[in-house]
């Protein structure tokens, strides 16, 4: 897929909780085509402490009004600047990046995308990526507590929305891999993002499951095109560059202990 | 427009802007972005005799105005690249210069001479200075002595262009410079990544798997222009500036201080189609000030 160096335009700044920011973007152009699961690298400018630029996920796409979201969460400099942007300025991106999520053959698979913390984000346009070709999912999302379950309403319009909290404020109590959704029903297809130990823990629930399963891994970049070399992960097939190969990977290639 | 060709000992460029080694991959990588061949010189990823796969993740830190990289020369050796990469990059029009590292002497050997049979490679550069492997690398580049063994013995090879890349982390590198180049080499790049370190606080660990690691950006270009200042006026061959180069403004003053030509490395991953910026930079500056051509730059820093 061609990639494009995009200048968009904020059109909007949803502060979600003290931790996230949800970024509206607009462009006077048609934006291209974007796939499930790809990237964009951010460039954040006005302090020497984010020299590169920043792997944010595409949250949604809206092709009618022409709007690209990030979900962005708080962690350092960069993303503390990214969530303080105004309506009007402007953001550097290079993007469409990455692979993206698989599409299960079968339309009648039963699907299960589990999201974690900011994990959560790019489950949002595939699963609008695949109401829109006809399959049916199922998101089961998690968070310590209810504040960081994001956008749920969003999640709602494509499937069945399903919530796990740390503290029990909303949903079931505990870990998404606790959820009771998870004894009762079996899935063909499960996609998961978010932290490490709960990708592993969900990839292990696929395995004993036999469900097909894709992650997608989130490791700290500079050039996000194949070019640097530092982003990689260890695959079945040495090191490859999470920015080109992935960043979605089926877990049978990856050199997970699960 | 000003001329921007420039010469390199027998290396002609349509002007002075190179990638540096590991930051452009095999220059297609960039080619979504921009024209390519518009570049001077493209100087592709670190090759050595035998596929290896790098360092473990983590392999960079984000530091103030810079980055610290560990990489360890993943790359597939030097017969997938004559076999599977050369073919796709061999009509590119610009020089493909393919940087060499080895961890022996007979491995440096080997892997310049299988590049040397091939007629779209003009040059290569010899890479003495790798931060990131545990044997070989920076350890060549760090003694006259081993400096000047491994030039010669990949001169009595290699037949084409032979640049050698320095390193930084050296007491005095116009003894270094000196000593390649009394063993017939025809160029000198410098500088390559300084040795540097990060830690996470919180968890009492360095960042990087490898504790230490290379550093590079605009932090490191005050050393970088100063070490080229010194090497241009210890050397009678030409010298490629680079380390931190930003814009033109910063490939003008390595010219300045006399660097022949200069190379972009870790600005590319910020803005990929710099390149294209600095040599449209350096003609403005050019038409600006009066030089018909670039060459004319080269060591006019008046002090």
């Amino acid at each position: 897929m061609k990639k494009y160096i995009l200048d968009l335009i904020i059109k909007k700044n949803v502060r979600l909780s003290n931790q996230y920011a949800l970024l509206i973007l607009g462009s006077p152009d048609k934006l291209p085509e974007i796939l499930p699961g790809q990237f964009a690298e951010v460039r954040v400018d006005g302090s020497s402490t984010t020299f590169l630029r920043r792997p944010i996920s595409i949250h949604f796409v809206d092709y009618i009004l022409n709007e690209l979201w990030l979900l962005i969460q708080v962690v350092g400099d960069g993303t503390k600047r990214m969530a303080e942007m105004t309506i009007g300025e402007t953001l550097n991106l290079i993007m469409p990046l990455g692979n993206s999520f698989s599409l299960p053959e079968d339309i009648n698979s039963k699907i299960l995308l589990v999201g974690g913390g900011c994990g959560v984000a790019p489950l949002l346009y595939f699963g609008s990526y695949l109401k829109n070709k006809g399959y049916e999912c199922n998101f089961l999302l998690g968070a310590r507590t209810k504040d960081d379950l994001l956008q749920l309403c969003e999640y709602e319009r494509f499937g069945n929305v399903y919530t796990t909290t740390e503290d029990g404020s909303h949903g079931e109590r505990g870990f998404v891999t606790q959820h009771s959704l998870l004894k009762g029903s079996n899935f063909d297809y499960i996609a998961t993002c978010g932290p490490t130990p709960m990708m592993k823990a969900v990839a292990a629930y696929a395995v004993k499951t036999k469900a097909s399963c894709e992650v997608s891994l989130e490791n700290t970049m500079a050039c996000g095109i194949g070019a640097c070399l530092c982003c990689v992960t260890d695959t079945t097939e040495g090191h490859v560059c999470v920015c080109t190969e992935g960043p979605v990977f089926n877990i049978t290639k990856l050199k997970w202990q699960i | 427009m000003a001329n921007l060709n420039i010469n390199i000992g027998k290396l002609q460029l349509k002007n002075p802007v190179m990638t540096a080694s590991g930051t452009f991959g095999y220059g297609t990588e960039y080619s979504d972005f921009m024209d390519i061949s518009r570049i001077g010189g493209i100087i592709v990823k670190g090759t050595t005799l035998r596929e290896r796969q790098g360092n473990l993740y983590p392999r960079m830190a984000e530091t103030p105005s810079g980055m610290l990289n560990a990489v360890g020369l993943q790359n597939k050796g030097v017969d997938y690249f004559i076999n599977h990469i050369y073919p796709n990059v061999k009509d590119i029009d610009t020089n493909i210069i393919v940087n060499v590292s080895g961890s022996t002497l007979e491995e440096y050997v080997q892997t310049a001479e299988k590049l040397n049979d091939l007629t779209n490679i003009p040059a290569i550069e010899l890479n003495i200075s790798c931060p990131n492997v545990k044997e070989g690398g920076m350890a060549f580049g760090t003694s006259c002595l081993s400096a000047a063994q491994v030039v010669k013995a990949v001169r009595m090879v290699y037949k084409n262009e032979l640049i050698v890349k320095l390193s930084p982390n050296v007491t005095d590198i116009s003894e270094i410079a000196r000593a390649v180049e009394a063993e017939g080499a025809d160029s000198v790049s410098l500088i390559n990544t300084l040795l540097g370190m990060a830690i996470n606080s919180e968890k009492r660990k360095p960042i990087l798997s490898t504790v230490t690691g290379g550093l590079s950006g605009p932090c490191v270009k005050p050393i970088a222009l100063r070490m080229v200042w010194q090497v241009a006026q210890s050397v009678k061959i030409p010298v490629i500036g680079l380390g931190g180069i930003m814009n033109a403004a910063d490939a003008i003053e390595f010219m300045l201080a006399g660097a022949t030509a200069i190379q972009i490395g870790t600005a590319n991953f910020i803005d990929p189609t710099v390149t294209i910026k600095v040599i449209d930079g350096i003609d403005d500056y050019l038409n600006r000030h009066g030089f018909e051509s670039v060459s004319q730059i080269i060591g006019a820093l008046e002090v």
